[in-house]
């Protein structure tokens, strides 16, 4: 059993919602005992750091120092956005210098005691294939997945230090351990536009839409993301990608955890596919039904 | 005793941060100085002149140069003196020059420790005295250690100009890399036609001995006597009988594992020969993929043998040679490209490296030479080179430029359009670095002539699109992102030191860089020399290189080995250990010590062991003098007294102190 400090982050609260319900359930599932961080708060997200580096550090260390009072040494997010935010901060307040001007901003100061990972890295990381393996109700065979990481999630490798910063494959195996076909995606970790969804809407058609094309080439009949805002641009901006560049992508973009949820056979209501703006039932249609149903 | 100090202000080099006035000003109050005085350029001819001078007029025993490095001089002053009729052992050097003037910016201090310097230097020079050279003949025989083009070159000057000479190969043939070439720039002519007559002159020079599959074992002895053992790998052929007829090759049913002449690029029997013009043209057995040497069945090999040369029993092989001299020449190793993720480290099969693309472009290569890419065997229309593929990048440790990649890469843009006349080469390029005789005309014939389009950019990422591979890359000039769709992409990977580079020197008492290339002696006016007498360096060994820089490092290494041989006798360095027997104990501990074999046990006359130094073995090291707990062992010129003599000199005993 692993007990775990849980920053859930804005997003989770918002666009994201099915992916912070899924992630909860998968982990239940899995023996992950999640404790929500204490009345946490914005990680800084991205305007902070372009204003200031040591204000955006003390958004993140005050979370931080949340997960030292709660006793607590490790704490998993499942949005790359808030990883990166506040591995950063970690990595920053390692200099005595930057840590006592970051304090200085903070009611309790943070003692960079905590570890932290991504919810994908403690699932990659700290939990068995084989056990997981061992879970699976419902084995995704059949369906053709391309796994997109996004561009933060594995970079810069110095301060992630997780998986492999070109070439990543946490999700490739968790995907092929619970029986999908995975396909060679090779754009893992390109940029799919960001926040260039507001003011420049036509950077991300471009960039995602070749995302899309790249998955559409190798068969795919899904994506699966571990990033909001990735998802978002991904899913919701598909039809504005399609009319921007003349094209008829129908890819359902799916969370990890909303597919390795089905694999577990949890409960549909916890996992949220209603939420998804590409239909996803032709996608899940592909998966053959487990032997005992038939 | 009266000596004489000489500072030299070296023209500015040391004049400008050290006053070298006050400092001959200040040795003139050391005991025994009876001169002192500085000169301009005191290694100049006048500055000898007047140093002989000053010795015969002032009747001097003994003399010290203030100026540059021993390593630079020392030579120099030493017959300087003896010219003068003094013992060549009367002379003492400070370095006020590499350990003062050019590390020190502050003049006051400098002439301090300048002056500090010389003196340690005067309190030694008290206390030398004459020693003398003993003469010994040398070996007529030379090591030529690596038969790439450099090597062969080495082998063949040495060999015309009438001595003996060994040469020892790691692998199956020689021909080194150069024999992997299918074209040279910057003529393009055809490499194995111009390398294949020197490699059959090794193989029927009478003064050659060839030996390949093997590698030196171990070295002993010194310059003009050195004691070689090569191990002869066992090739589970008998080579005095076998005929390189190639019965075997075509019928050795284990054909899995990767052809290494052919760089990987296709597969080759358990028995082989590597290609058609290898010399020695014979087969050999690979032990790691052989039916018979691995499961103890099959054996075809032996059926088939017309003269019945395959002996599946046979044992590495220990052959033990005396040389005067030894050239290295081993070369270099290609950059392992998977290091970079961002080329896909091996997952896409067409991407390549340049040596692999050299293959496919050969005639004798595994395509005949026609250009078809690994994946599907198509003939690729668009090429993409890739330049600076561990050359120039901090990021994997190597800073520096191959040197020769520029070149072929433009060489192999060359050709491509030759081989495939409506193909595009696209090569992504930091800069052209193309000195040389018609180098740079070469590269431009590339882009102008041949159509090559070169971007001024690194590339970020090759990704599969289909059936071709889109390398992406920053085009520097037009300040915007590329993309180009490659049928087949070629990375121009750079040269490191040879594997294996690093332990061989330390076996050679030769010295490696941070990158595993063997340091020369001096980076301009010694370039073939190493710091140990007698062992030579040609070719890429000493750092990259191409192939006329090669041959040219190959010949000079030739003349030096030849002016080396050509005396019939050298004189040994009489700086060696010498034992005390009277305090000697015989406990044998500096025998122990000793890294070069150089002392052994006697008996006196009494019957007592002592220890005796063998003095031309004695590499004068001082480890036994410090071993030895009685002090019985000494170096000769740096006795335990002389280094004292200096440490005194510069930290004066402070003992009056106390009875003030």
């Amino acid at each position: 059993m692993h007990n775990i400090a849980y920053y859930p982050g804005c997003s989770g609260q918002g666009t994201s919602t099915e992916y912070d319900r899924s992630t909860r359930a998968i982990c239940q599932a899995l023996d992950i005992a999640l404790t929500d961080v204490e009345d946490w708060s914005c990680c800084g997200s991205s305007p902070a750091h372009t204003v200031n580096h040591v204000l955006s550090a003390a958004l993140s260390a005050r979370n931080l120092a949340q997960v030292e009072a709660m006793g607590m040494t490790r704490v998993a997010t499942p949005c790359p956005s808030c990883l990166s935010n506040l591995r950063t901060a970690t990595h920053k307040m390692k200099d005595p210098d930057f840590q006592s001007k970051a304090n200085a901003l903070l009611d309790t100061p943070y003692r960079n005691t905590v570890d932290v990972q991504s919810v994908l890295q403690v699932l990659a990381e700290h939990v068995d294939p084989e056990y997981i393996k061992s879970k699976v109700v419902n084995p995704l065979t059949g369906i053709k997945i391309a796994c997109y990481y996004g561009c933060i999630m594995n970079r810069p490798p110095a301060l992630m230090q997780f998986d492999h910063h070109e070439n990543p494959m946490a999700m490739d195996n968790l995907m092929a351990a619970i029986g999908a076909e995975v396909v060679p995606f090779p754009l893992k970790v390109e940029c799919c536009g960001a926040s260039f969804g507001i003011p420049r809407g036509d950077i991300v058609h471009k960039l995602s839409g070749k995302l899309l094309d790249a998955g559409r080439r190798l068969g795919a009949d899904c994506f699966v993301t571990a990033c909001p805002l990735c998802q978002m641009n991904l899913d919701l901006r598909q039809g504005q990608i399609n009319d921007a560049l003349h094209e008829n992508f129908k890819i359902p973009i799916f969370y990890y955890t909303q597919l390795l949820g089905y694999a577990l056979g949890l409960d549909r209501a916890e996992l949220g596919f209603e939420k998804l703006c590409v239909d996803p039932r032709r996608a899940l249609g592909k998966i053959k039904q487990p032997a005992q149903t038939r | 005793m009266r000596i004489g100090v000489f500072i030299c202000h070296c023209g500015s080099n040391i004049a400008g941060t050290v006053d070298c006035p006050s400092v001959a000003a200040t040795a003139l109050t050391y005991p025994d100085v009876v001169f002192s005085t500085d000169t301009m350029y005191a290694c100049s001819e006048p500055g000898q002149d007047a140093i002989i001078q000053a010795v015969k007029e002032k009747n001097l025993d003994g003399v010290v140069v203030a100026s540059c490095t021993p390593r630079m001089h020392e030579q120099t002053f030493r017959r300087a003196v003896e010219r003068a009729g003094l013992n060549r052992y009367m002379f003492e050097m400070a370095n006020i020059r590499e350990h003062v003037s050019w590390i020190g910016k502050t003049k006051d201090l400098n002439t301090n420790k300048a002056a500090e310097l010389v003196r340690m230097a005067v309190e030694k020079l008290r206390r030398n005295r004459p020693l003398f050279a003993k003469r010994f003949e040398t070996v007529k025989r030379v090591l030529v250690i690596g038969g790439g083009v450099a090597g062969i070159q080495a082998a063949l000057d040495c060999a015309d100009g009438g001595q003996e000479v060994v040469l020892v190969e790691r692998e199956q043939s020689i021909g080194g890399k150069m024999a992997k070439l299918d074209k040279t720039f910057p003529t393009v002519d055809c490499s194995s036609c111009v390398l294949g007559p020197k490699m059959v002159d090794i193989a029927q020079h009478p003064n050659i001995t060839l030996y390949t599959c093997s590698e030196v074992e171990s070295v002993g002895g010194y310059v003009g006597n050195f004691q070689v053992t090569i191990r002869k790998k066992a090739t589970y052929v008998d080579w005095s009988k076998c005929t390189g007829c190639g019965l075997c090759v075509e019928k050795c049913p284990s054909r899995k594992h990767p052809d290494t002449f052919n760089e990987g690029l296709c597969t080759a029997p358990s028995i082989n020969i590597p290609f058609p013009q290898a010399i020695p043209k014979k087969a050999a057995i690979n032990a790691a993929s052989c039916i018979m040497l691995t499961k103890g069945k099959c054996g075809v090999c032996a059926k088939v043998c017309p003269v019945k040369c395959i002996d599946f029993e046979q044992k590495d092989e220990l052959v033990t040679v005396d040389v005067g001299a030894v050239v290295v020449a081993t070369g270099y190793d290609l950059f392992d490209w998977h290091k970079y993720p961002q080329y896909g480290e091996g997952r896409y099969k067409d991407v390549i490296t340049s040596m692999q693309y050299e293959r496919l472009l050969s005639a004798s290569g595994p395509t005949g030479g026609h250009i078809k890419r690994p994946s599907d065997g198509k003939e690729p229309k668009n090429v993409v080179f890739i330049q600076c593929v561990g050359s120039r990048d901090r990021s994997v440790n190597r800073p520096y430029c191959s040197g020769f990649c520029c070149m072929y890469t433009a060489k192999q843009a060359i050709l491509t359009k030759d081989h495939v006349p409506d193909s595009q080469s696209f090569v992504f390029y930091m800069d052209i670095r193309s000195p040389g005789k018609m180098y740079d005309e070469f590269t431009r014939r590339a882009m102008e002539e041949y159509g090559a389009q070169y971007v001024r950019g690194r590339v970020s990422m090759i990704y599969p699109q289909d059936d071709k591979l889109i390398v992406r890359g920053a085009d520097t000039l037009a300040g915007t992102q590329v993309e180009v769709p490659a049928d087949l992409v070629v990375l121009a990977v750079g040269a490191e030191s040879a594997r294996g580079a690093v332990q061989l020197g330390e076996k050679l008492r030769v010295a490696p860089d941070q990158y595993g290339f063997f340091v020369e002696s001096h980076p301009k006016l010694k370039p073939v020399e190493t710091n140990t007498a007698g062992v030579f360096l040609a070719g890429a060994c000493q750092g990259p290189k191409d192939i006329p820089a090669s041959v040219g490092q190959g010949s000079a290494a030739a003349s030096k080995v030849l002016g080396l041989l050509s005396k019939k006798e050298l004189e040994s360095d009489p700086a060696v250990s010498r034992v005390n027997p009277g305090r000697c104990v015989g406990c044998g501990k500096c025998v122990q010590t000793c890294p070069f074999g150089a002392i052994k046990m006697i008996e006196d006359r009494f019957g007592n062991p002592k220890a005796e130094v063998i003095d031309t073995v004695c590499q004068g090291c001082g480890i036994c003098t410090v071993t030895c707990p009685q002090g019985a062992i000494q170096l000769e010129h740096f006795t335990d007294n002389q280094i004292l003599a200096e440490v005194n000199a510069l930290c004066p005993p402070k003992m009056f102190a106390n009875f003030e």
